[in-house]
Formats: C-alpha cells, sequence, structure tokens
C-alpha cells in the first residue's frame, strides 16, 4: 500500500475506534446519569424500581408535612390523583414548598414504598407547574373520567 | 398612547430591516455601490426605531401602565425603580426586544466601523445582519407582541416582578448574555458573507476577529455574571447546576472560544479556513438554538418563563432556516474557499507546533460542547420518542466536562511555548522542567495546609490535581512572558536589564497581554472550582435564638430574629455572628422574604465574601417555636472562579484593543475611499 495511503487509513481506524469508545462511553454515562421520572401510582404498583435514583412528583397532600422537633427530618405526603407516596427527606425545604402545590422529591424508593428523598424541588414561581405533574395530574384525571364513564354502562 | 408609539416604531423597523436585507444584497451582485452603502444607513435607521420602541416599553414600566399585559404581568407599583427598569427584560416578550435591540445596535456598529472593509463585504454582512431582524421582528410582532393591551377592564395593579429577578445581578447579566449571544450573529454574518463572496483569507480573518472577540468577551462577563447572581441570589450557594439554560449559555462560549483560537490560524497562517466559517457558523446557531431551548418553554427549568407552542414552533422553523441554509452555503462554497489559500503559499506544519497545539485546544472544545448538547437535548429527544422522562444529572456532564478541561489546561501551559510551523521537542522539554517541578511540589505539598487536618483521609486527590494544572499554567505562562521581557536585554540582574524588561512591557503586543490573562484566568477560574468544590463545608441545622454551631474552624451563633418592612415585602430578618477563634469575623443578616403582590417566598442569603473563603448563611424555614431550619457555608476559593471569570474576559478586551487591528485601518480606509470615489 502506498504510505500516504496506508498513513491515512490508520488515522481513519483511530478516528472511528476512538468515536466509537466515545459515543459507547456517552451512552453508558447517559443510562448511569438519567434519572427518570414516576408518578406515585406508578410507585405503589411497584412499577418503579427500588433502590434506583428516580425521581417523583405530584400535589402536596393537606396536612400530611410531619416535621421533627429536634431536627430536619421533614415527612410529607404527594399524590397525583391516583395513589398518594410517601416521602422522607432530612434537611431545608424549597420556598415555594407548601400543601396543595406541587413538589419533584429526587431519591430512591425504600421496601416499604416510602420514597427516601435527597432533594426536594418546588415550582419556582406560584403560576407554575412541573411539566410531570401537569402531565401526571391530566392522566390521572382523565383516567379517573374514563373509569367514572365505564361504571355508567 | 405611549404603547402604541412603541408597536409602531417596532413595525417601522421591521420594514427597515427588511430593507436593509434585500437592497445591498441585491445591489452587492447587480453592483450598484449607492445600493450597497444604504445598508449602512439603514442599519441606523433600524437602531432608532428599536430604540423608540424599546424607550416606549421602558416608559410604560415607569408609569406603571398596567393596560399593557406584560406590564401587568410584570411589575408593580411598589416596585423599586431601577428593578421596574430592569423588569423590562424580565420576562419573554421584553426580553425578545432587548434581543432585537442589541441586534441592532451590533448592526449599527458594523455599519459605523466598517469603513476600511470592502464595500462588497459590509453591504453582504448587514443585509445578512437585516435578514437575522426580520426574523426577530417578526417573531417579536406575531407571537410575543409585549404592546398587548388588556382592554376594556385593564387590572389597576400588577403582578410583580417574580423575585428572584428583584436583583442587581438580573439588571446586568442579561444584557451582557445577550450581547455575547447577538455578538455572534456578526461573525456569522461575516461567515456568510465569506462564502457568498468565496473570499476568505487573512484579511478577512482580521477584519472579523475583533468582532468575534468583543461578542466572546461579553458573552464571557455575561456567563459569569449569571454564575455569581445563582451563588447568591438562588439562595443555597451552588454557582453552576448543569441546568439546561446554564448550559445553553455555555455551549455557544465553547464554540466561540474554539473559534477565537481558530480565527488567529487562519489570520496568521491562513490555516483551518473552513474549519473557521464553521465555527462561525455553528456558534451563532448555538445561541439561537439556546434561544429556542429558553423561549420556547420546552425545557423543565429553573428558567422557564413560558409556555406557548406556538412560539417554540416559530423559534425551531427560524433556527431549521438559519443552519440549514448556512450550511448548505458551506457545502457548496466551502471547498472554494479552502482551495483559495494556494495564491501565496501552501500551508504545512508538523505533528509538534502552534497550529497543532491549537487544534488541539479547538477539537477539546468542541468535544465539550458536543458532550454538553447530547445531554442538554437527550431529554427532550427521549420525551419526544416516549422513552419516558428523563433528566440528566451533573454527575454526566461533569465526568466529561472535567478530563477535557484539565487535558485543555495541560495543553494551554505548552502552547504558550510552541512555534508557528514546528516546534522543538527538547526545547518544550527543557522550558517545561522547572514549572513541572514546581507543580509537582505545589500540588502534593498545598493540600496539607489546605485540609481541616493533616490525615490520609482529608488529603484530597482532586485538589492535588487542581493545584498541580493550576501551577503549571501560571508557571509556564509566567516564564514565557519573562522570557519574552528578557529578550534584547545583556546582563541579567543588572540595572540596565531590568529597565530594559521595562521597555519590553510596553512592546509586547495587546493580543500577547491579553492570551496571558485569559489563560491565567481559566487557572484562577479552575482553582476557585476545584477548591471549593473539595473544602466547601456545608450544614443544614436548626437552631434557636443563642444557639451556636462550629462549622470549618468558625463558630456561627444565632443571635436574633426579627421582621423589616422592605418596599414591597416584608421579611424575618436573622442576626447570625461569624467567630474565628473566638474573634468576630463577621455579623451576617440573612432574610426570608415574602413578596406581598406574589405572597412568594424569597431565601434572600447574607455572605461575608473573601479572596480565599466566603462565608454564607441562609435562613431555611421556620420550625416549631423559635427554631429555624439554618444553612450554614464555608466556602474556601469560591470568589476566584468568578474572578477568573473576569480575567478572561478582560483578556480578550486586551487583545481587541491589540494596535495592529487599528493601525490598518488607515490605508486601507484610503483605498475604500478611492474605491469609492
Amino acid at each position: 500500500m502506498h504510505p500516504l495511503r496506508k498513513q491515512r487509513l490508520q488515522l481513519v481506524i483511530l478516528l472511528v475506534v476512538a468515536a466509537a469508545l466515545v459515543i459507547g462511553l456517552v451512552v453508558y454515562m447517559l443510562r448511569e446519569n438519567g434519572n427518570f421520572f414516576y408518578t406515585p401510582a406508578q410507585i405503589i404498583s411497584g412499577e418503579a424500581p427500588q433502590n434506583t435514583f428516580l425521581r417523583a412528583g405530584g400535589m402536596v397532600v393537606d396536612d400530611s408535612v410531619l416535621r421533627s422537633d429536634d431536627s430536619l427530618w421533614v415527612q410529607f405526603k404527594i399524590t397525583d390523583g391516583i395513589a398518594t407516596l410517601t416521602v422522607e427527606h432530612t434537611g431545608i425545604l424549597p420556598d415555594l414548598f407548601a400543601e396543595g402545590e406541587a413538589a419533584i422529591a429526587s431519591g430512591k424508593v425504600d421496601e416499604n414504598l416510602v420514597l427516601q428523598a435527597t432533594e426536594i424541588l418546588a415550582k419556582h414561581d406560584e403560576k407554575y407547574t412541573p411539566p410531570e405533574v401537569a402531565d401526571a395530574m391530566n392522566e390521572a384525571y382523565k383516567q379517573k373520567e374514563a373509569a367514572k364513564n365505564g361504571s355508567y354502562k | 398612547m405611549i404603547a402604541e408609539y412603541g408597536h409602531m416604531a417596532l413595525i417601522v423597523a421591521l420594514c427597515f430591516s427588511v430593507a436593509q436585507a434585500v437592497v445591498p444584497m441585491v445591489g452587492s451582485f447587480v453592483g450598484y455601490r449607492t445600493w450597497m452603502r444604504l445598508g449602512h444607513s439603514l442599519a441606523l435607521g433600524q437602531l432608532v426605531f428599536v430604540a423608540i420602541s424599546f424607550a416606549c416599553l421602558t416608559a410604560a414600566f415607569l408609569q406603571d401602565d398596567f393596560s399593557l399585559q406584560y406590564v401587568a404581568n410584570n411589575s408593580n407599583t411598589l416596585l423599586p425603580t431601577q428593578f421596574k427598569v430592569s423588569a423590562v427584560w424580565g420576562a419573554h416578550e421584553g426580553s425578545l426586544l432587548l434581543w432585537a435591540l442589541i441586534l441592532a445596535l451590533w448592526s449599527a456598529a458594523v455599519a459605523l466601523f466598517s469603513s476600511h472593509l470592502p464595500l462588497v463585504l459590509s453591504s453582504r454582512v448587514l443585509s445578512i445582519l437585516g435578514a437575522i431582524s426580520v426574523g426577530f421582528g417578526l417573531f417579536i410582532l406575531l407571537t410575543s407582541n409585549p404592546f398587548a393591551r388588556i382592554l376594556p377592564f385593564s387590572p389597576t395593579e400588577g403582578g410583580d416582578l417574580n423575585p428572584l429577578l428583584q436583583d442587581f445581578g438580573l439588571i446586568v447579566h442579561p444584557p451582557m448574555l445577550y450581547m455575547g449571544y447577538v455578538g455572534f450573529s456578526v461573525a456569522f454574518a461575516f461567515a456568510v458573507a465569506a462564502l457568498i463572496g468565496g473570499q476568505f483569507d487573512s484579511a478577512w480573518a482580521r477584519w472579523a476577529r475583533p468582532w468575534i472577540n468583543s461578542a466572546w468577551v461579553f458573552l464571557t462577563i455575561g456567563i459569569t455574571l449569571g454564575s455569581w447572581w445563582a451563588y447568591y441570589e438562588l439562595g443555597w450557594g451552588g454557582w453552576w447546576f448543569w441546568d439546561p439554560v446554564e448550559n445553553a449559555s455555555l455551549m455557544p462560549w465553547l464554540v466561540g472560544t474554539a473559534l477565537v483560537h481558530s480565527i488567529s490560524v487562519t489570520e496568521k497562517r491562513g490555516a483551518f479556513r473552513s474549519w473557521t466559517l464553521l465555527l462561525a457558523i455553528l456558534a451563532f446557531s448555538l445561541s439561537l438554538l439556546g434561544t429556542f431551548l429558553v423561549r420556547s418553554g420546552v425545557l423543565t427549568s429553573v428558567h422557564a418563563f413560558a409556555n406557548d407552542p406556538e412560539r417554540g414552533v416559530f423559534i425551531l422553523a427560524f433556527l431549521g432556516l438559519v443552519v440549514g441554509s448556512s450550511l448548505l452555503l458551506f457545502a457548496l462554497r466551502g471547498p472554494v474557499v479552502q482551495r483559495q489559500q494556494g495564491d501565496t503559499e501552501v500551508v504545512s506544519y508538523s505533528g509538534l507546533s502552534r497550529e497543532m497545539m491549537l487544534l488541539l485546544n479547538n477539537v477539546l472544545l468542541v468535544s465539550a460542547m458536543a458532550m454538553i448538547l447530547i445531554g442538554t437535548l437527550y431529554p427532550l429527544i427521549a420525551d419526544v420518542l416516549g422513552l419516558g422522562k428523563i433528566s440528566v444529572g451533573p454527575p454526566y456532564f461533569n465526568f466529561f466536562f472535567v478530563p477535557m478541561t484539565l487535558g485543555l489546561m495541560v495543553a494551554m501551559g505548552f502552547a504558550v511555548f510552541s512555534r508557528w510551523k514546528k516546534t522543538d521537542v527538547q526545547m518544550l522539554r527543557q522550558k517545561g522542567m522547572v514549572p513541572f517541578l514546581i507543580s509537582l511540589s505545589a500540588a502534593l505539598i498545598l493540600p496539607l495546609f489546605l485540609a481541616e487536618s493533616i490525615t490520609w483521609e482529608s488529603y484530597s486527590m482532586t485538589a492535588v490535581i487542581t493545584l498541580g494544572a493550576v501551577f503549571w499554567v501560571v508557571t509556564m505562562s509566567l516564564e514565557d512572558l519573562w522570557q519574552k521581557l528578557d529578550r534584547g536585554s545583556s546582563k541579567a540582574g543588572s540595572l540596565v536589564a531590568n529597565a530594559s524588561r521595562l521597555k519590553n512591557i510596553t512592546k509586547l503586543p495587546g493580543s500577547y497581554w491579553g492570551m496571558q490573562c485569559a489563560h491565567i484566568g481559566i487557572a484562577v477560574c479552575a482553582l476557585g472550582v476545584g477548591l471549593s468544590s473539595v473544602y466547601d463545608v456545608q450544614k443544614d441545622v436548626r437552631m434557636v435564638p443563642g444557639d451556636r454551631v462550629a462549622v470549618a474552624g468558625y463558630e456561627f451563633t444565632f443571635d436574633s430574629l426579627d421582621f423589616v418592612q422592605g418596599p414591597n415585602y416584608g421579611a424575618s430578618r436573622g442576626q447570625i455572628s461569624a467567630y474565628k477563634n473566638d474573634r468576630l469575623v463577621a455579623v451576617l443578616h440573612p432574610e426570608k422574604r415574602k413578596y406581598e403582590a406574589r405572597n412568594q417566598v424569597m431565601t434572600e442569603a447574607a455572605l461575608d465574601a473573601g479572596l480565599t473563603r466566603d462565608l454564607y448563611v441562609s435562613l431555611g424555614e421556620p420550625l416549631k417555636g423559635d427554631a429555624w431550619a439554618i444553612r450554614v457555608h464555608v466556602k474556601p476559593f469560591v470568589r476566584c472562579i468568578w474572578l477568573g471569570g473576569l480575567m478572561i474576559g478582560l483578556g480578550g478586551l486586551l487583545s481587541i484593543l491589540d494596535k495592529r487591528y487599528r493601525r490598518r485601518r488607515q490605508p486601507s480606509g484610503v483605498v475604500a475611499g478611492v474605491g469609492a470615489e
């Protein structure tokens, strides 16, 4: 083979191998660090994996927030209208966290189906609802409506 | 009435930009010099009308004209005056008007400062800028009119500006960032004009370079300010979240940085021509992509203001049109531009040369951008494909970005010494020896002193690597500077030698000082990032007045809690004193504010800033009785992050001020003047 061509071939092979490595790494890292969103219903029904980092969101149930007296431990419930999920967290809750408002918790679900959250996110202004939560609530509403209509027939 | 004048001015500005897009371009093909020259006046006219429109919107804010939907949503009679002005760009419609205003400013600047350019080139550049203004003008008028009225039942009081945005940082951050974003449109216009004309050489690079550098400087400062704002205003001490909106500004910056380097090769050596053009197109495309991501509401993000599919579709179509047509043009004309290089010399360089180092820089920067792009778009694509709702966390970004930055810093040390065409390996080894030894020992020893205690657990590898890279860049840069200053002096150490060194300081070109300043700025920034992430100590504690807590060698006492009344909010205001070795260091007043109009609660952190450490305290939430959840932070070297950012920006500024961009203006200006006769 012509030396110049040989050099080019080597370069091409090197580039292909490097590109393949990079793509493999990117896909791997995205899988490792991509956190899926689940609704409370999905978690309660066991659809969501346990002990895997995930996010869950819904409306904070009224009168469900329990604060410890001597630490920053807090427990509250979120709902998508179908199921209710208990969330536990130790730390400071965001400014716009409130009962009856949307919140997203990220963390791991334990064997009692309680979400042990490492981070709580609330909406960032009073008009905004996180799209995931809005979608989940709409879906739940539709299902309920469908169930209602079905029972009349 | 004022709003109607603003609306009309905007429509007139749109007409100007249509003319600016069409007339000079047609003129440049037909050869009518008057048509070509008309572009300059049209650009100035456009600026006047966009500015009138912007002034009208500002006036509406100052007069509390709540019959305007936009004003009613984002202002309030109680809002302090300076925030009424900054509220103009506090939300979607107004920030687009700011975009348009800044685009008009850049266009007018090109029109005013392009007398030394060939008329064909400057008229085409203006025409392309005009076409971009048409896109944005239509976008504002059709989908996001800030002058829309609520009639006949207009509210008597406004909804107030989002409290997070009622801050000095938001007065300055968006205009700076937009100056950068939109500034790349000039680079883009230069690139497209070069592709149309097929003329792309060192002269082109010299003309385009100050424009590219200026946009890059603004973007650098804009991102730095944004990070600083997030740090103190979001209230929880983070300075970068890998939020899609932040990524949207970082991506054009990375490509812009690659472009700033690549165009120097094009200017000095005539190489990397197509690549430079491609980067110029890419930088602006990424700016538009950023606008799309932020403005269409496709993201779940702290910055998501609006949610209206109509707008998203419009920007996406505009983005597609701009990217598609410019890449098509690039594919068709790129080879022509590349082939032109035969006219003077064959550009060749060896495996180890400054060209190669700059190529490495470009590859690393563009790869980093690609990784961020994938991580940012993946959740959107997964959502569209029905793969579930995913968010990509910081570990993904750090995994790729951190090693690439370290690679860049290692290369940066060598690059300063490398020569065009060919660099002697022996020379690099020789020059690198002392800095290498200094960096190695600094990296190994300093972490012992930075940690709280001398134990294996507190000896941080991250700190070792950070310090190694930082010292490497700084010592290599300083060694090069010292040698440059030494040139021509005979006896080292003597008075004469010192005098000649001083003299050499003024002889070194601005671009050299710029490079040094920016490179050391990168090192300072990396120092802040690395050390603040290793030695940052954060505690969330439950405290009642009188309580003490020890954090990283400091004692914090919660003295008292009061209620204070602000102009448009009421606040619980804590007093927390910080002691070190029983000596009072700082008294901090963090607040928990409640903004009345929106009934929105906001944390206002208090901090004691210092070059080597920040003390940072924020009030979390009230607990039972007098107790509060309080977050206390000690953040070593965090300020270096923004100091570094400012130094990078200053570096860019110094290189714009380089004499060679001004010296050439005189003769070529005369030539252009003669040509126009």
